[in-house]
């Protein structure tokens, strides 16, 4: 490399006094596993080969080897890692940078052999306190898993109870339904001989209807003849007839005498039976004189509900926060004003148009059915809530029978562990908030002083890791949130004896995570024995 | 109640994209911007009285009388040590006594002798020093030129703008008879006597009281400076648009590439061109609007005009005639003080989030960048951590044993910063309200009652930094028995000091408010200054005065670069917010203040996994680096966005880390002399032109050059390397390159384009640790970069890197490294008395050296 002539690398190497080593059989932080690499007074050979070094250059506190594999016990080498044997507790490793940083790291205190910071060794009490946890940890798994045991042969049965019900359903579904097409039959044969009687019944009310109608306009146009026939000459005259203006043909607020002539037939007077023809042309516009006048309809009086508006004292102090910088006042209250009249509008009952019902004063109700025709509407009317009856029934099987299914479809873990937690809901109460975790149906938090429940999440899947996918669950679609989604939970679940939910936290804003103990998690423990010693380098 | 919340947070989203410009004042809606504005170059009226000159020692004075109203001012004339001219303009006989900033000039600037070279009726030719330095004063009309031989540096009212409202007496409250010396009816303009923006009305008891002068610059066509503002680092022409506003104002969701002010100001203006850099200091804190002009002057010459509007105050005026970019540096800092030196740590990475939520939230996140290997110094806790935004209390369900948190972060050698605003919470059982009340501390408003507005914490007074009481006893208040829970890993943040007040003007306090005899108005720009003053000084009262402070401000004025460190505000997650960090801190940098970051990542809205990591490598290069996002934002820890990611950004956090020992230099020589840390390329290439427009790249001091990639899927940057004759090396593969060229450098996800120059060595720290403090003793690995002749320089500094011994006790090293003749070689920099970490760790410095006969203690 060329480049390497012209910019030179030198180190001021701080010598670090290597001492009197902790280990005398292997160099300073090499674990037992690759004691045979380091062979004092032997060179040593970098572990991924790619040089070889004097053995007085291991641990010199000079970087030689690319992995770092020549300086185990000291901070040179930036990818290298230090080997703690921790007696009594579990060996570990750690990034040699941690190495003489002040802070004790390894539990043996060896990591810290040159930096004056003094460590205790912990690893005794730290090994006791892993067991003591560890001990219990395994008893807990150990309930917890015979509870799984139990809860995955509960499910079973349970799964076969439903299968078993929904088998029932299936055959009482089919019994309905035929039942349901039956009654249908029932039911329009009931309807035919009614619908008839009932055309009949109201054609005879129409035609009598009518007869009274015409009656009645007979009386009108004689009443309008007596009112227009001002000189009572027994003749209707085109000057008689002028001083109503409604019935102007053109609208154009004068009636002259040849409109007033064309609506009496071209003639300048007419009789009472001619005058029958120019009323069926004028009735509909016809003002009676005693009439006018008090037709006006009702000005419909407006009034528009003024919000008293207090926004000032509308301004909480929890308000600006939410907000953040900046905003200004007047700001503020326009969009205030405009969200309130956005929600007055959501609010808003639609307004109930007042359609006064056109009550005719001849108006006469329709008589009774006879009774023969109300009999047919009895019978009909019977079948008709037999038929309801049945469909309700039918419905109400159906939908049984899709929550059933629901339910059986639903992944409840590979051995049904967690169907139990279906349709239960799980609370944990914090200093502001109740939380609700309703397992496989949704997450909720409520104001403990008030307020309304906050959706943080419909039940989404199983989301944990490859391997552990039943560990986390994912609730989403959850309310919205201010310039962010919608509210979002992830349930992580642990092994224990009860079902609790044992924590909440926001880590984001309208992101939220549950910690969710429960025994359908429980692994099968490992021997006790096993827990304790498998992993202790002594 | 939760419906309608959630409505009125809908629509305000809707209208809060970007900045609601109709919240802020344009030059129009100004009334004395748009009064002085619609004066336009032409005959000064003002004719200097020459037979009022009186010449001392130190300064010249002379009358200016306006021919218009025959109203009389003062002009002083004062030559400065170190190639500056002061100019100040005040009324001859004010009614009443207008404010000069006091506090901002660390001295009373020392003079030098003026002496008359020749005189007439029509001027006054003085001496400035050496051959030919010459200022002219001409007397009709009247206007000074600054002169080296024949050539003209610098004019003053050449364009006739000189513009200064007496104060006066209100006429419809004045007697109307018996003025006769009135020489010419003033005619009251709109917006004199109050003014009313949007609902806000100011009284403006004063009347009018503006200023404005001009300045023409021959030969200039590059000006600088006068931040703070999202713009470009050359200043760009307003005619025809707004003038550049310096009137600290909290902008939420700022726009980019706008003259509109921000949260602080600067009004310091450079100019340069290949033969010299001249500085114009204007102090003066009112409102204030700076146009800009360039173009041909007279006889085809190219020419920059400045014009500066104040509201209040005086004229006061510096002159830096450099005439190299490092001398305006040192003549500006020898007049507002240097960079503080801050504590090394503080140059380190900093976690910040709107809000780390509990003790637990902390401890977690703490815990996360050791799982992932990932060096960080400083966790902050925004205003959540506090009982209810009462500044210096603990949430005490969140934050129980605040003690606990800190000394569980001491023990990993880490600190934290917590946030103290300067508006206090109305409530009478805070002591912190309470204890200002009683004492008298606030600002008052217009009719002497405490000022009140909203902030975070509801209603809100605000504590009157401009006096010295308040000061200390603001001071006090973080004394560990004071601020409880606090601990000497806990340092401090001031926000919204502006100040910014949610339901003022402009978001910011009125105008009319009172600081004791002076109005709102007269000091407004400084008041974030304060804030940060007392904040600092605080923090060292309470080590005894040993420990250096680090504080944050979001508001600052010229010599904010004392009390601390500066970001640039609440910016976004947009690759153009990114990319104009760089002119934003450059343009800090070159008016003093180095110590400047922008948000990594972006405050507002989330940024892709694509713009956090470059954010993080360009943050990585930046003098304060801390990733900051605002509370509504998903969390985006460094190790949230896969493994790749995570390793990427751990690598940026890391080679920051490494250069860690370059950065605590180039801190160390900022304060000694006010270089700017982090630099545009033509502070040291002043002679190429092509470096003057250059701000998507910059210099960190003489020897890292750095491009940083702000662009979405880059595939490439082109690099300018300054410089003839001069080499440059990749510091990742240390290839070569040479100077004066244009290199194109393609890049993929894990580029970081830094070069270091040929001819200097580096000294790193090889060693990554979880914090700068666990690598204080860890070996120096030097980079020697050689030049053309095979030579190279270099410096190392090394003291304690957190009290103020290296300057009460001279305990450092500073020593000089030269690199000639194949053999590396140092030499004593300055003199120190000891430093005791030479003793107790140096032995491998001195073993390395001995062989060399070379003792670096």
């Amino acid at each position: 490399m060329s480049c390497a002539l012209l910019l030179l690398l030198m180190s001021l190497a701080l010598a670090m006094g290597t001492g009197a080593a902790v280990e005398i059989q292997r160099p300073r932080g090499v674990p037992l596993s690759k004691r045979q690499f380091y062979e004092e007074n032997k060179p040593f050979t970098c572990l991924d080969g790619s040089s070889t070094i004097p053995f007085d250059r291991v641990n010199d506190d000079y970087c030689d080897c690319r992995d770092g594999s020549d300086e185990p016990g000291t901070a040179a080498c930036p990818n290298g890692s230090f080997h703690c044997t921790n007696a009594g507790f579990r060996p570990a490793f750690i990034p040699s940078s941690r190495i003489n940083d002040g802070i004790c790291d390894c539990c043996d205190t060896t990591d810290e052999y040159n930096s004056g910071a003094t460590c205790q060794n912990t690893c005794r009490e730290m090994g006791r306190k892993e067991r003591e946890s560890l001990q219990i940890m395994a008893e807990i798994t150990k309930e917890g898993f015979l509870l799984k045991q139990q809860l995955i042969h509960e499910a079973k049965r349970g799964q076969e109870d439903k299968q078993g019900k929904l088998t029932e359903l299936q055959g009482s579904k089919k019994g309905l339904e035929e039942k349901v097409e039956a009654l249908r039959t029932v039911k329009e044969t009931a309807e035919d001989p009614e619908k008839e009687a009932k055309e009949r019944h109201l054609k005879a009310w129409e035609e009598q209807k009518e007869l009274l109608r015409m009656e009645k306009d007979k009386t009108r146009m004689a009443e309008a003849f007596l009112e227009l026939d001002d000189d009572a000459d027994g003749y209707v005259s085109v000057a008689e007839l002028q001083s109503h203006l409604e019935l102007d043909p053109d609208s154009d607020g004068s009636l002259s005498e040849t409109e007033t002539q064309g609506l009496l037939g071209g003639a300048d007077k007419v009789d009472t039976s001619t005058f029958e023809t120019v009323w069926s042309g004028i009735k509909d516009k016809y003002l009676s004189e005693v009439s006018q006048g008090q037709s006006e309809p009702p000005a419909p009086v407006e009034t528009p509900q003024e919000e008293s508006r207090d926004f000032v004292s509308d301004h909480d102090s929890d308000h600006y926060p939410e907000d953040y910088a900046g905003e200004e006042e007047e700001d503020v209250e326009d969009d205030e004003e405009d969200d309130h009249d956005e929600e007055e509008e959501e609010e808003k009952v639609p307004p109930t148009v007042q359609t006064p019902e056109k009550r005719e004063d001849d108006e006469v109700s329709m008589p009774p059915y006879d009774t023969e025709t109300q009999s047919l509407i009895d019978a009909a009317q019977k079948a008709r809530d037999d038929f309801d009856e049945a469909e309700r029934a039918l419905r109400e099987v159906d939908d049984q029978m899709k929550n059933l299914e629901k339910e059986i479809g639903f992944d409840f873990g590979p051995s049904a562990e967690f169907a139990y937690l279906y349709s239960q809901c799980y609370e944990l109460s914090t200093s502001e908030y109740i939380y609700r975790l309703c397992p496989f149906n949704r997450v909720s938090q409520k104001p403990k002083f008030g307020g309304s429940e906050t959706n943080l999440g419909l039940w989404g899947q199983w989301a944990g890791p490859e391997g552990n996918l039943y560990s986390v669950m994912k609730y989403d679609h959850g309310q919205g949130c201010w310039q962010g989604p919608n509210r979002s939970t992830t349930v992580k679940l642990t092994c224990g004896k009860e079902t609790v939910v044992t924590s909440t936290s926001e880590p984001s804003r309208c992101e939220y995570l549950m910690e969710f103990t429960t025994p359908a998690v429980c692994q099968e423990p490992a021997s006790l024995d096993e827990v304790l010693h498998g992993h202790t380098e002594l | 109640m939760c419906l309608y919340r959630v409505l009125v947070l809908s629509v305000f989203l809707s209208i809060t994209q970007a900045v609601d410009r109709s919240n802020f004042k344009t030059c129009d809606q100004s009334a004395f911007c748009s009064r002085q504005r619609a004066m336009k170059p032409g005959q000064s009226s003002y004719t200097a009285l020459l037979e009022t000159l009186e010449l001392s020692d130190s300064h010249l004075t002379v009358q200016l009388l306006n021919n218009n109203n025959k109203v009389l001012l003062l002009l002083e004339l004062y030559r400065l040590q170190g190639n500056m001219t002061r100019v100040k303009i005040n009324e001859l006989k004010p009614i009443k006594a207008r404010y000069e900033v006091p506090d901002v000039l660390i001295t009373d600037p020392p003079t030098e002798l003026m002496s008359v070279v020749a005189q007439d009726e029509h001027r006054v030719v003085l001496s400035l020093g050496g051959e030919d330095w010459r200022l002219i004063l001409s007397a009709q009309p009247f206007r000074l030129d600054i002169m080296e031989g024949p050539q003209v540096l610098l004019s003053l009212n050449s364009r006739g703008l000189l513009a200064f409202e007496q104060l006066r007496i209100r006429k419809d409250t004045a007697p109307t008879s018996g003025e006769e010396e009135e020489a010419e009816e003033e005619v009251d303009q709109p917006g004199m006597w109050e003014e009313t923006f949007k609902t806000h009305a100011d009284t403006k008891p004063n009347g009018p009281s503006s200023i404005s002068l001009d300045f023409s610059l021959p030969g200039v066509e590059h000006v600088y400076g006068i931040p703070e503002h999202a713009d470009g680092l050359r200043l760009k022409n307003t005619d025809g648009g707004d003038p550049y506003r310096l009137y600290n104002l909290d902008v939420f969701q700022y726009e980019l590439f706008n003259p509109m002010a921000l949260y602080g100001a600067v009004p310091v203006l450079l100019s340069h061109n290949t033969h010299r850099t001249m500085g114009l200091f204007w102090l003066n804190a009112a409102e204030t609007w700076v146009d800009v002009s360039s173009g041909q002057g007279s006889s085809e010459v190219p020419q920059t005009d400045v014009r500066w509007i104040s509201e209040s105050g005086i004229i006061d005026v510096f002159i830096m005639l450099g005439p190299r970019p490092n001398d305006v540096f040192t003549q500006y800092s020898s007049l507002t003080g240097t960079q503080a030196f801050p504590p090394l740590s503080s140059l380190a990475y900093h976690q910040c989030r709107w809000n780390y939520n509990d003790q637990e939230d902390v401890s977690a996140v703490d815990q996360g960048f050791d799982e992932h290997d990932i060096p960080y110094d400083f966790i902050w806790l925004d205003i959540e951590h506090t009982d209810g935004k009462r500044y210096f209390t603990w949430d005490n369900n969140k934050f129980p044993q605040p003690k606990d948190m800190l000394q569980g972060l001491l023990d990993k050698r880490r600190k934290m910063v917590t946030i103290v605003d300067p508006h206090i919470k109305v409530d009478s059982s805070y002591k912190i309200h309470t204890e200002i009340r009683s004492r008298g501390y606030y600002i008052k408003n217009k009719d002497g009652g405490d000022y009140e507005g909203w902030c975070w914490p509801g209603n809100a007074g605000y504590p009157d930094f401009t006096n010295p009481e308040m000061r200390k006893w603001w001071a006090s208040m973080f004394a560990y028995d004071q601020y409880e829970g606090s601990m000497e890993n806990l340092y401090t943040w001031n926000d919204m000091n502006e100040p910014s007040v949610f339901n003022g003007p402009e978001v910011t306090m009125h105008k009319d408010a009172l600081h004791g005899p002076w109005e709102h108005r007269d000091i407004h720009n400084l008041y974030g200054f304060y804030v940060q003053m007392a904040t600092a000084e605080g923090q060292i009262q309470r080590s005894g005065g040993l420990e250096r402070p680090f504080v944050l401000t979001r508001a600052f004025f010229a010599g904010s670069q004392r009390y601390g460190a500066v970001w640039t505000g609440d910016n976004a997650a947009e690759w153009g917010h990114l990319k104009m960090s760089i002119p934003m801190c450059l343009s800090l940098g070159l008016v003093g203040i180095s110590f400047c970051g922008a948000d990594v990542g972006g405050f507002f809205k989330t940024p892709s996994a694509e713009l956090l990591v470059r954010w993080y490598q360009a943050g990585a290069y930046q003098p304060f680096f801390r990733a900051h996002a605002h509370l509504d934002t998903p969390r985006r820890e460094p190790w949230l966005f896969g493994p790749d990611n995570t390793a990427l950004i751990r690598e940026a956090v890391r080679q920051r880390y490494t250069l860690l020992p370059y950065w605590y230099l180039q801190f160390y020589h900022a304060q000694r002399t006010g270089q700017p840390v982090m630099r545009p390329l033509w502070v040291e290439y002043p002679e190429d032109i092509a470096t003057f427009s250059i701000d998507n790249e910059f210099l960190i001091g003489r020897d890292l050059l750095v491009h940083p990639v702000t662009d979405e899927r880059s595939s490439g940057v082109t690099a300018y390397l300054p410089g003839n004759g001069e080499v440059w090396y990749d510091v990742h593969t240390f290839q070569r390159h040479d100077g004066a060229q244009n290199l194109s450098i393609p890049v993929t996800m894990s580029s970081i384009p830094v070069f270091q120059r040929g001819g200097s060595i580096i000294c790193r720290k090889n060693r990554v640790r979880r914090s700068s403090s666990c690598m204080e003793n860890d070996p120096y690995t030097l980079y020697v970069a050689l030049d053309s002749q095979g030579k190279a320089e270099g410096e190392i500094y090394i003291d304690d890197g957190h009290t103020f011994k290296h300057k009460t006790d001279k305990q450092f090293i500073h020593r000089r490294l030269s690199f000639t003749a194949n053999s590396l070689s140092s030499s004593v920099a300055r003199i120190w008395s000891s430093y005791p970490n030479c003793r107790r760790n140096g032995s491998g410095l001195l073993k390395e050296y001995e062989t060399q006969d070379h003792k670096l203690c």
